[in-house]
């Protein structure tokens, strides 16, 4: 009996190691490789998971002196934020509207807004170029400032309309009693209860922008206007060699701290997707 | 004058106040970006695929064709080959990914030390950006210093003389950017499966427990029906990603050698984009659209069922 539940928690952590290993192990390489000297980095004789030359910065200091990686990051911030803002410009009132007001079809339409999640960019990039043309964006953040909320509406939208939804309307009819006008009661009653469906909204919007890849290859292509996921894959090369050191350096700085502020709001992003509301 | 003005204001937001009016404007902003960025682009896919549309002829003018891109696309063996992989992409990463993400679930349901680190850096394939996530594993399947050779080889699983391309040769590389979608997508399948096991009722795992049923038909005949509405809408929705992906080709093979590895987006995106051959580019992505309809009807059907 003893032995068997020591079996058993033996077979756990097995488990336990085995997933954690097949989901670090790319990170655990990339970290190595970013600090390694080029000579340990291309020497098959050494053991590679560990620093057989002392580390160096030298992959870190050529990434911030002689490439654009700065200007990635500044640019996929400016995209990330212009973009949170137009998506709480339509999403709030869009939400507002889905959650209280809209009658009838209400549910209807917010079921098709969050069906257009759907939509991959695969199906759309190649028609919106011209658009985009014509609009006179080619080749610039612009370009993914107009497109990326097409991504951001539908599920921000359903996000909105769940917190609304679970905020009692009996608070808000309070207000109205009291004199205030529809727009006042969501602006003074309705607003600061949501504050957190609305951080929640902001941060989704903000990292479904920065894990875009699709939009930013197709329509950025200067070297100046291109977003981090596009420069660092693209540019970070000298003819056809890959600078590894660098691109490791250059993935982990800008992925890792998105990775930990998305890791947070993990669970609520699912639950919109699987719930709808959020409890 | 100014009353006149006053009033109007008045009015104005006495009109705001009602629903019937409010609502519309306030859905408006939504709807019309939708169909002036998603509508607009699909119509136009479906006129461009009829046409022969391409990069050099925009300005000069182009003509109508009628399905002649369809009916050259059926012919094309690269066409063929990317519908084919990306049905074996799909199917194959997602059922990878759900086989780990069951398995993720199962051990982040139980309590141990740790667990939260063993969260965070679980979940951590899925939070990293694809673009920059994909480049790691570049450097690993590398052809001259791939650390997977390294340490198979390492573990005696690979002989002195085997070292394979794992990007370079067509099966490999087909398999290569299998496992790298599925490490991308299995902790998003874990939360899904965890999200749906803390709504089951812990009443209704306690009387099934009473009544004497095991692991198994607990699994199957209690847990199952109750979770499955709840996870088959997160499963279509990271099928349809698998399904139209193309990030994950284009960073490690371009869709080579030789197009073995193409998928439709991949494919879609090398002859509209980058050959631009806009008219047939365009109709290899349509090609997606059947796999959307059913993955929408899907997901209606789920919502439906999760309301009874």
């Amino acid at each position: 009996m003893r032995l068997g539940r020591f079996l058993k928690r033996m077979g756990f952590y097995t488990l336990v190691t085995a997933l954690v290993i097949f989901a670090v192990w790319p990170f655990y390489w990339m970290l190595v490789t970013a600090f390694k000297t080029e000579h340990d980095l291309y020497n098959l004789k050494s053991i590679p998971y560990i620093f057989n030359e002392p580390p160096t910065l030298q992959h870190v200091n050529w990434l911030f002196n002689n490439t654009q990686f700065v200007r990635w990051l500044w640019n996929t911030l400016t995209v990330g934020v212009m973009v949170v803002g137009i998506t709480l410009l339509v999403t709030i009132p869009a939400g507002y509207a889905l959650a209280r007001m809209a009658g009838r079809y209400s549910e209807r339409l917010g079921i098709g807004m969050f069906l257009t999640y759907l939509v991959p960019s695969t199906l759309l990039f190649i028609p919106l170029s011209p658009i985009v043309s014509r609009l006179g964006l080619q080749d610039s953040l612009w370009a993914l400032v107009v497109i990326y909320p097409t991504f951001t509406i539908p599920f921000c939208t359903w996000l909105m309309m769940g917190f609304f939804k679970a905020i009692p309307i009996e608070i808000e009819e309070a207000a109205l009693i009291d004199g205030d006008s529809r727009l006042g009661a969501l602006a003074h009653v309705v607003m600061p209860l949501s504050l957190s469906g609305i951080l929640t909204v902001v941060i989704f919007a903000f990292t479904l922008c920065v894990q875009e890849f699709v939009y930013a290859l197709t329509f950025v292509s200067s070297t100046a206007q291109k977003t981090v996921t596009v420069g660092v894959p693209t540019d970070l090369m000298r003819g056809d060699l890959f600078l590894w050191g660098s691109l490791m350096a250059a993935a982990l700085i800008a992925g890792i701290p998105m990775a930990i502020v998305y890791n947070l709001f993990l669970d609520r992003f699912v639950a919109g997707i699987t719930g709808g509301a959020i409890k | 004058m100014a009353v006149v003005a006053r009033e109007g204001i008045v009015r104005f937001r006495r009109l705001l106040d009602r629903a019937e009016v409010l609502g519309p404007v306030f859905m408006a902003p939504a709807i019309l970006y939708m169909v002036a960025f998603l509508g607009l682009p699909f119509v136009l896919a479906i006129y461009f695929s009829l046409t022969n549309l391409t990069i050099n002829n925009i300005q000069t003018g182009f003509s109508f064709v009628g399905l002649r891109n369809f009916i050259e696309l059926s012919r094309d063996s690269i066409f063929q080959q990317a519908l084919r992989n990306t049905l074996i992409f799909a199917i194959a990463s997602q059922l990878l990914s759900i086989i780990l993400g069951q398995l993720t679930a199962l051990v982040l349901m139980q309590n141990f030390r740790g667990k939260a680190i063993v969260r965070v850096l679980i979940m951590l394939p899925w939070a990293v950006p694809i673009a920059l996530g994909v480049l790691g594993w570049k450097w690993m399947y590398d052809s001259l210093y791939s650390i997977i050779n390294w340490t198979l080889r390492a573990f005696h699983i690979l002989g002195p003389n085997q070292w394979p391309n794992w990007l370079g040769t067509s099966n490999l590389a087909m398999v290569s950017v299998i496992i790298v979608h599925a490490w991308k997508a299995f902790p998003f399948a874990a939360v899904v499966f965890m999200g749906a096991l803390t709504t089951i009722p812990q009443d209704i795992i306690d009387a099934a427990k009473v009544d004497g049923a095991g692991f198994w038909r607990r699994t199957f005949q209690v847990n199952l029906p109750i979770i499955a509405p709840i996870v088959s809408i997160g499963l279509i929705f990271s099928t349809v990603f698998a399904f139209t992906d193309m990030s994950v080709v284009w960073l490690l093979t371009k869709g080579g050698p030789i197009n073995s590895t193409h998928v439709l987006g991949s494919y879609a995106f090398q002859v509209g984009i980058i050959s631009g051959d806009i008219g047939q580019g365009v109709a290899i992505s349509l090609s997606l659209v059947p796999i959307l309809m059913v993955a929408m009807i899907l997901t209606l059907r789920a919502m439906r069922r999760r309301e009874i």
